[in-house]
C-alpha cells in the first residue's frame, strides 16, 4: 500500500522523535501518502499510515480528519487555495476568487471535469502583508490582481 | 527600524550563516560554548531586557525560562511556536525565511539555559519557503559544528528539527501544539501542569514564539539594558508589526515599543487616496477593533494599546479605512473561528457557530431586532468558560464591533443592506 519510497521518506520524519514515538511522524507520513495518491487519502491508506507506524488507526483517523491539509475527495492535480481572511478580504479576494471560478467554471471546494484544478478558499495563510495571496502547492502567490491570476492559470499545465 | 529580527533583511543572501556571523551571529552560542557565560548570567539579562512573549500573551520570556526545572533529572525540550496564523500576522514568516539562524541560536541558548538538549521548531504546514529555508539554516548549523552532541567537546548537547503543522490554527496554542507534535489532533491541553512540568511527552517544555527566540542572541550581545532602552517601560525593546488591510504600502516594521501608531501607519504609506482611517484591529484578528479616534492616539506598546482599549497581541495591524462594512468584516471574523475552533469545549464549538450564524443571517438580509443582543450574550457566555484562549478571541471581536459600530449593525438589520455604499 506504501511505496518504498514513501517509506523512506516517513523514516527521516520518524528519527526526528524519540523512540517509540513515532506516531509524531503521522502528520507528514499522511502528507506524503497522499502526495503520491494524487492529493487525496482513502481509508485504507490512513490505516496503512497507522499500521506502518505501529499506532492505533482510529489515532491517525482523527489526525487525518481534525487538520485541514488533508482531502478525502479526488483533488485537481493543482490545489489553488485561496485565502479570504480580513486582510485578503479587504483587499478584494471575494472578488478575485468569483474571478477565479468564472474563468475556471468551477465552484470553490470542487475539482475541475479535467482533473487539471481545484479551488479551496482557506483561513489566513499568514503572508497578509502580501494580501491577496493563495497558494498553489508549496508556492505563495502573493498581491494578486485578475492580471496576475490570468498569468498564473496559464503557467497550470 | 530593523535593530535586531529583520538587522539583516536588506543584505544580500539575508538568511545565510555567513551573513549572520558578519552581522555578530552565534558570538554568544560560541562563548556558551567555551564555557563563558552563565545560566544565570543569561536569566539576568533577559529579565532585564524587559523580554515579553511575541507570540500574543506578552508573557515576560526571562520569566518564562526560570519557570522550568532545570536541574530535573531526564529530558527536557525547547520548542518554537512558528505555527503563525493569526488573521493579520505574518512576521515570523519572514524571520524564518530571512533570518533563521537567530531562531535557531535563541532556541539553542534556551536549550543550554534550561538543560534541554532537544528543540523542535513547529512550523505551520502551508510555510514551505520558510520551511525550506530554515532546514537549509539547519544544515548549515550543523555543518559549521554549532549544533549536535557534546559540541566542541563542550559537554553542550543540542539537537534541533523541524515538525511541519498541517492547518489547524489552534496549534499555536502551546498545548495543542504540543499534542499535535506527539502526531494527535491540535486539543488544547487542560492547565495546570503546564508546560515547564509536563509538556511534551510528558517532559518539562518551555515554548517560545519565533520572534521572541530571534530576539535573544541581540539581547545577550549587546545586553538586556540595551534592548530595553530601544522601548518603552513595561515594553523593552522593538517589535515587529504586520501593517495590512487599506493601506499604500503593507509591510512588516520592526520599530521601537512606544512608536505613535500614527508614525506606523504612515510608513506603511498611509490610506489610499481619498479614504479615511474608519477603524484599526491592532494586535491581530483575536483583538478589539479600536475606532479611529482611539487608534490614532495610542502608541504601539503594550500598555498604551491597553489604555486604548485593545491589545497588542502579535503586532498585526489591520487597517480599515471607510469603505469597510463592519458587519461584514466581523461576519468574516466570526467564521474564521468557528473553522477553527477544535471542538473540545462545549462554549467555544456551539458558540462560534451560533455567532456565525447569526451574523450570516443578518448578512442576508434576515436579521432581527433581538439579534445584536443575542450575539452580546452568546460571546458573553463563551468568555472565560473555556480551556483555551480560542473561545475568548471569538467572542472579544464580537462585543468590540458592536460596542463601537451599534449603528452599521442595526441599519444592516432593519435595511436587510450595508450602510457603507462599497465595502471590501
Amino acid at each position: 500500500m506504501i511505496s518504498d519510497q514513501a517509506k523512506k521518506e516517513i523514516d527521516i520524519w520518524v528519527a526526528k522523535y524519540p523512540t517509540g514515538r513515532q506516531s509524531s511522524a503521522v502528520m507528514e507520513a499522511l502528507k506524503i501518502v497522499q502526495a503520491e495518491n494524487g492529493g487525496s487519502l482513502t481509508n485504507d491508506l490512513i490505516k496503512a499510515v497507522a499500521d506502518y507506524l505501529d499506532m492505533p488507526r482510529i489515532n491517525a483517523q482523527e489526525v487525518a480528519t481534525f487538520y485541514e491539509n488533508y482531502n478525502h475527495k479526488p483533488v485537481g492535480k493543482h490545489v489553488i487555495r485561496f485565502c479570504h481572511n480580513i486582510s485578503c478580504m479587504l483587499n478584494g479576494a471575494d472578488d478575485l476568487i468569483s474571478y477565479l471560478e468564472t474563468k475556471l467554471g468551477v465552484k470553490t471546494g470542487e475539482a475541475r471535469k479535467d482533473g487539471l484544478v481545484s479551488v479551496k478558499k482557506v483561513e489566513c495563510l499568514g503572508a497578509c502583508v502580501g494580501a491577496p495571496m493563495c497558494q498553489i502547492g508549496d508556492k505563495y502567490f502573493e498581491n494578486l490582481t485578475e492580471q496576475r491570476i490570468d498569468e498564473i492559470l496559464d503557467g497550470l499545465k | 527600524m530593523n535593530k535586531v529580527c529583520f538587522k539583516n533583511i536588506n543584505k544580500d543572501n539575508p538568511s545565510s550563516l555567513a551573513t549572520y556571523e558578519a552581522s555578530g551571529g552565534y558570538k554568544v552560542w560560541r562563548k556558551i560554548l567555551k564555557g563563558e557565560l552563565s545560566q544565570g548570567k543569561i536569566l539576568d539579562e533577559l529579565k532585564t531586557s524587559g523580554l515579553r512573549g511575541r507570540g500574543g500573551a506578552g508573557f515576560p520570556t526571562g520569566l518564562k525560562w526560570s519557570f522550568m526545572p532545570r536541574n530535573q533529572e531526564g529530558q527536557k525540550y525547547v520548542v518554537c511556536n512558528s505555527d503563525e496564523g493569526e488573521p493579520g500576522t505574518c512576521k515570523d514568516r519572514d524571520i524564518l525565511r530571512f533570518n533563521p539562524h537567530a531562531v535557531i541560536e535563541g532556541m539553542a541558548i534556551a536549550g543550554y539555559v534550561m538543560k534541554a538538549s532537544v528543540g523542535y521548531n513547529y512550523i505551520r504546514g502551508e510555510f514551505m519557503e520558510p520551511y525550506y529555508r530554515f532546514e537549509e539554516a539547519l544544515n548549515e548549523a550543523y555543518g559549521a559544528g554549532l549544533l549536535g552532541e557534546d559540541i566542541n567537546d563542550s559537554k553542550i548537547t543540542f539537537n534541533l528539527y523541524t515538525h511541519l503543522g498541517a492547518g489547524a490554527y489552534i496549534c499555536g496554542e502551546e498545548t495543542a501544539l504540543l499534542e499535535s507534535i506527539e502526531g494527535k489532533k491540535g486539543q488544547p491541553r487542560f492547565k495546570p501542569p503546564f508546560p515547564a512540568n509536563v509538556g511534551l511527552y510528558g517532559k518539562p517544555t518551555t515554548i517560545n514564539n519565533t520572534e521572541s527566540f530571534a530576539s535573544v542572541p541581540d539581547i545577550l550581545a549587546k545586553g538586556g539594558q540595551w534592548f530595553a532602552d530601544l522601548g518603552v517601560p513595561n515594553s523593552g525593546g522593538c517589535k515587529l508589526f504586520s501593517v495590512t488591510g487599506h493601506v499604500n504600502n503593507p509591510a512588516n516594521f520592526e520599530i521601537p515599543m512606544g512608536t505613535p501608531f500614527s508614525d506606523l501607519l504612515e510608513m506603511a504609506g498611509g490610506l489610499r487616496e481619498g479614504r479615511k482611517l474608519k477603524a484599526v484591529i491592532p494586535g491581530g484578528s483575536s483583538t478589539p477593533v479600536l475606532p479611529a479616534k482611539a487608534a490614532l492616539k495610542m502608541n504601539m506598546d503594550y500598555d498604551s494599546i491597553d489604555k486604548a482599549g485593545s491589545m497588542l497581541g502579535a503586532g498585526s495591524v489591520i487597517i480599515m479605512d471607510d469603505t469597510t462594512c463592519m458587519v461584514k468584516a466581523l461576519t468574516r471574523l466570526a467564521h474564521f473561528y468557528y473553522d477553527e475552533s477544535c471542538g473540545q469545549c462545549t462554549p467555544c464549538r456551539e458558540g462560534t457557530g451560533w455567532i456565525y450564524r447569526v451574523l450570516k443571517r443578518i448578512m442576508d438580509g434576515h436579521g432581527k431586532n433581538e439579534d445584536l443582543d443575542l450575539l452580546l450574550s452568546v460571546q458573553d457566555k463563551i468568555i472565560g468558560n473555556t480551556i483555551c484562549a480560542l473561545g475568548d478571541a471569538a467572542a472579544m471581536p464580537v462585543e468590540s464591533f458592536i460596542r463601537h459600530f451599534r449603528k452599521e449593525f442595526e441599519h444592516y438589520i432593519k435595511n436587510g443592506e450595508s450602510m457603507v455604499a462599497k465595502d471590501g
